[in-house]
């Protein structure tokens, strides 16, 4: 039976939540591809969605150029949104990004996986905000 | 292929003097396979009188009892289905999997006290219980997709193919809660694969759009949503299903016109009623 692309319900059900919240969710799915980020978001990332596309985990996981609190290079296998993929559980840090406008950012991120029956791995979200008194 | 319609009310059973032309029960759709094999979309209260039917018409084939979801509509006429009663009956039923129940403990949710005497497990045909998800199985001749789809739990929809010809049946179904339907990829569209290019399709028709507005997470259309969807998908035929309890006869004839006028195939939208049948041969 052909069955063509499709997201699955629980991505699905994580852009309609992100898509109602005022806070920036990004949100990827079980292939570590980024498939969406909300307009909040977007004025932290420095570009819309629209702009970027869907981004591959190699791809955004440098897009931002992200930094530890102290300037070092975070490497994308040590993103929150990576540790919640590979070890299925919750994962937090504080980070440096330079949106895709070129502004540097303090932000904090929080990232949860989406887990279905059996625990089966149906994506990953990352909850980010500005850091207080960046 | 062929189905016949057993009951397309949703949510509660609504018989009266207001709702004869379409029908009181709840969900329940008979579809029987090209090779005879009897397949029954959903338990509602429909499929009492289906089983007393089966009763002289089956011919002792496995039944095969898929289920959409546990919300009473879709199960409570489970234990008034004749043929569960018959030990030489063989019954597999099918229901989306849960993040920590099994299908059969679900189940006996409802078979068992306080809601009914007798508890799943002494029932005598012993069903099998099997649990679906984003899948793909045959049943009989036929190619069965299942799919999850947006409502109130864990609840999927399930797409029949058989001999070339295919059934959608997407009995409860919210595709455009809290987005905007029209700018969405169809990647992104709930229950879209069940319902691309498919011969019928029976889906989820419960609120005006104006009725909608108040019962926006609620697991249900509106008729301008699954039109739209319909539309997009280039579903052949659109059968209207899962009827509020609340319209009348005629408040469901007006909500089929606003159907027809942005219906946007060749064969315009009809109304599920109790009796109807539909030929896929």
């Amino acid at each position: 039976m052909e069955r063509t692309r499709h997201k699955s319900l629980l991505l699905i059900l994580a852009r309609e939540l992100a898509t109602n919240m005022a806070t920036p969710i990004f949100v990827v799915d079980p292939d570590g591809t980024l498939v969406f980020y909300n307009e909040p978001a977007e004025a932290i990332l420095g570009a819309s969605f629209a702009t970027t596309g869907e981004l591959s985990f190699d791809e955004w996981g440098t897009a931002w150029n992200p930094e530890d609190p102290d300037g070092e290079t975070i490497q994308p296998r040590d993103l929150p949104l990576a540790v919640a993929f590979r070890e299925k559980r919750a994962a937090h840090a504080p980070m440096w990004i330079t949106g895709l406008d070129g502004a540097r950012r303090l932000i904090e991120a929080t990232s949860v996986p989406l887990l279905g029956a059996d625990d089966e791995l149906m994506g990953a979200i990352a909850i980010f905000w500005l850091a207080p008194g960046a | 292929m062929r189905a016949r319609i057993w009951g397309c009310r949703g949510s509660l059973a609504a018989p009266g003097p207001d709702t004869v032309r379409y029908g009181g029960n709840t969900s329940c759709v008979e579809v029987i396979l090209s090779d005879g094999t009897v397949v029954v979309l959903d338990a509602g209260t429909g499929i009492r009188a289906l089983g007393n039917h089966l009763a002289t018409a089956h011919d002792g084939r496995t039944i095969h009892v898929l289920l959409t979801h546990l919300h009473m509509d879709h199960l409570q006429g489970l234990a008034f289905f004749s043929p569960l009663w018959e030990a030489a009956t063989d019954i597999d039923v099918y229901g989306p999997r849960h993040p920590t129940r099994s299908l059969a403990e679900r189940v006996a949710g409802y078979l068992s006290e306080p809601l009914f005497p007798i508890h799943l497990s002494d029932v005598p045909s012993n069903p099998d219980f099997h649990e679906v998800g984003d899948d793909e199985f045959d049943v009989g001749c036929a190619r069965v997709m299942s799919m999850h789809v947006s409502h109130a739990g864990p609840t999927v929809g399930y797409r029949i193919e058989d001999n070339g010809r295919s059934l959608a049946y997407v009995s409860d179904h919210e595709p455009a809660r809290g987005v905007d339907f029209a700018a969405l990829g169809t990647e992104w569209i709930s229950g879209f694969p069940l319902c691309e290019n498919v011969d019928v399709l029976i889906h989820d028709s419960q609120y005006s759009a104006e009725e909608y507005t108040t019962h926006v997470g609620w697991g249900h259309s509106s008729i301008d949503h699954v039109v739209h969807l319909a539309n997009r998908a280039k579903a052949r035929q659109l059968v209207l299903y899962h009827h509020d309890p609340g319209h009348s006869d005629d408040q469901l004839e007006t909500m089929h016109a606003r159907a027809c006028e942005l219906w946007e195939g060749d064969t315009p939208p009809v109304l599920a009623y109790e009796g109807m049948e539909i030929d896929l041969s």
